[in-house]
C-alpha cells in the first residue's frame, strides 16, 4: 500500500519538489550560519536558472562579506572596487546592452563609499538591476557602524549605541532613489521566513523582467541579519530585525511602473 | 481526499547548524542532530514521520542545505 511507502521510495528524482538551485556553484559560502546574504544568492540565481538566463547574465560583485560572490554564483562576474559596482555596472550594460547585468551590494558598499556611484547611477537611469543588502553594519570588517545603523544600535564604533546627535541619522537610501526620475521599480524585501523568500522571490523576477524594457533602473533592496555583527544568534536576530529594523525600513513596494 | 507525504534529505556537511528551519516547519519535523559535521556544527536532521513536502524549510536555509521530495497519497 501507498501508505507505508519507505523514505528510499519517496526520495527519488520525480518526487522531488526542491533542491538547490545548479547556479550555485559547489563551494562552501562563507557567511557566517544563518547569513541571509545566503539566501539572497540563492533566490537570484534561483530565478536566474529558471528565466533561462545563465548565459547571459553578468553580475558585479562588491566589497564586503559577499566580495567573493563570484565563487559562489555560476554566471559571468565581475568584481568591483568598494562602492563602485553600479559605475563597473553602467560600464558593462552599455557595452553589452543584451545582456543582463545586476549588482550585488551591502549597506556600507552602497549606501556609505559608493552613495556618490549609487546615486547617480539610478539618476542617469541606467538599465540595471541592483541587489542591495542591508543589515545596518559592515559585517566584513568587524561590525562597525554603517550609514544605515539603527538610532541607539550598538556598533564596534558606536559601543554606546548610535547617538543620532553626534552621528546623524540612519540613511533611507533606497526611498531617496525612488525619487529619482531614473528608477523604475523599487523594492524592499526581506528573506527570514518562507512567506518573505516568497515574496522577495517574485519582486527579484520582477526587477530582473523589468530590465528588458530598457526604462530605467531597478533596485531590490532586501532587509537582512547579520548576527555576528549584532551579535546575536541566527534566531535572535531575525526576531531582532522584525522588532528594529522593518520600523524604520518598512517592507513593500516603494515605486511601482505605472500601468500604460 | 489524496493525502501527500514529504521528506527532507539534509546535505549534513553544507548544513551550518543555524536552526532558521526548525520553526518554519509546522510539523515539528526538524530537529538538531547531536552529532556534528566535520566543520563542527550540529546539523539538522528529520526526526519525525509528518513531513507533508512543504518546502518552507529549504527555502529559508541560507546554505541551501536541504532537499524536499513529496507523494500524493491515494485515498485508503
Ligand atoms: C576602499 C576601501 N575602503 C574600506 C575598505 C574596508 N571595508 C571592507 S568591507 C567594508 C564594509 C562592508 O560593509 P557592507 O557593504 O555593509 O557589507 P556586509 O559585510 O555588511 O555585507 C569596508 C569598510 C575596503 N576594503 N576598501
Ligand atoms: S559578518 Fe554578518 S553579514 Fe558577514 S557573513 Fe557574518 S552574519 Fe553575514
Ligand atoms: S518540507 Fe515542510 S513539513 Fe517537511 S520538514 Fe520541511 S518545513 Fe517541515
Ligand atoms: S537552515 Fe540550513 S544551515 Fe541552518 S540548520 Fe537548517 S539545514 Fe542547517
Ligand atoms: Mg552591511
Amino acid at each position: 500500500m501507498s501508505q507505508l511507502l519507505t523514505r528510499e521510495e519517496i526520495c527519488v528524482p520525480e518526487n522531488e519538489v526542491y533542491h538547490r538551485t545548479c547556479l550555485l556553484t559547489d563551494a562552501a559560502l562563507t557567511y557566517c550560519p544563518g547569513c541571509g546574504h545566503g539566501t539572497a544568492h540563492r533566490l537570484i540565481m534561483e530565478v536566474i536558472e529558471e528565466m533561462g538566463l545563465q548565459a547571459d547574465t553578468i553580475g558585479v560583485a562588491p566589497v564586503g562579506c559577499s566580495v567573493l560572490a563570484y565563487d559562489f554564483m555560476d554566471i559571468d562576474m565581475q568584481q568591483a572596487a568598494h562602492g563602485r559596482a553600479p559605475a563597473v555596472a553602467t560600464g558593462i550594460k552599455r557595452l553589452y546592452p543584451d545582456k543582463f547585468v545586476f549588482t550585488y551590494q551591502g549597506d556600507g558598499d552602497l549606501a556609505a563609499i559608493g552613495t556618490g556611484e549609487t546615486l547617480h547611477a539610478c539618476n542617469r537611469g541606467e538599465n540595471i538591476t541592483i541587489f542591495f543588502v542591508n543589515n545596518g553594519i559592515y559585517g566584513m570588517t568587524g561590525g562597525q557602524m554603517a550609514p544605515t545603523t539603527l538610532p541607539g544600535m550598538k556598533t564596534a564604533t558606536s559601543p554606546f549605541g548610535r547617538d543620532t546627535e553626534s552621528m546623524g541619522y540612519p540613511l533611507k537610501i533606497t526611498e531617496l532613489i525612488a525619487m529619482l526620475p531614473g528608477t523604475y521599480y523599487v523594492t524592499r524585501q526581506s528573506v527570514h521566513t518562507p512567506q518573505n523568500v516568497r515574496k522577495a522571490k517574485k519582486a527579484i523576477e520582477k526587477a530582473i523582467q523589468y530590465q528588458k524594457l530598457n526604462r530605467g533602473l531597478n533596485f531590490v533592496e532586501i532587509v537582512s541579519n547579520c548576527n555576528s555583527g549584532w551579535k546575536m544568534t541566527p534566531l535572535e536576530s531575525n526576531k531582532w530585525m522584525e522588532e528594529n529594523m522593518f520600523p524604520y525600513y518598512p517592507l513593500g513596494d516603494i515605486k511601482v511602473p505605472k500601468q500604460n | 481526499m489524496a493525502k501527500v507525504k514529504g521528506e527532507i534529505v539534509v546535505n549534513t556537511e553544507r548544513c551550518k547548524g543555524c536552526e532558521l528551519c526548525v520553526p518554519v516547519c509546522k510539523e515539528k519535523t526538524i530537529a538538531m542532530s547531536g552529532l556534528l559535521n566535520s566543520k563542527g556544527y550540529h546539523y539538522a536532521t528529520s526526526a519525525n514521520e509528518d513531513c507533508n513536502g512543504c518546502t518552507n524549510c529549504a527555502i529559508v536555509c541560507p546554505d541551501g542545505a536541504i532537499t524536499v521530495y513529496r507523494v500524493k497519497l491515494e485515498a485508503a
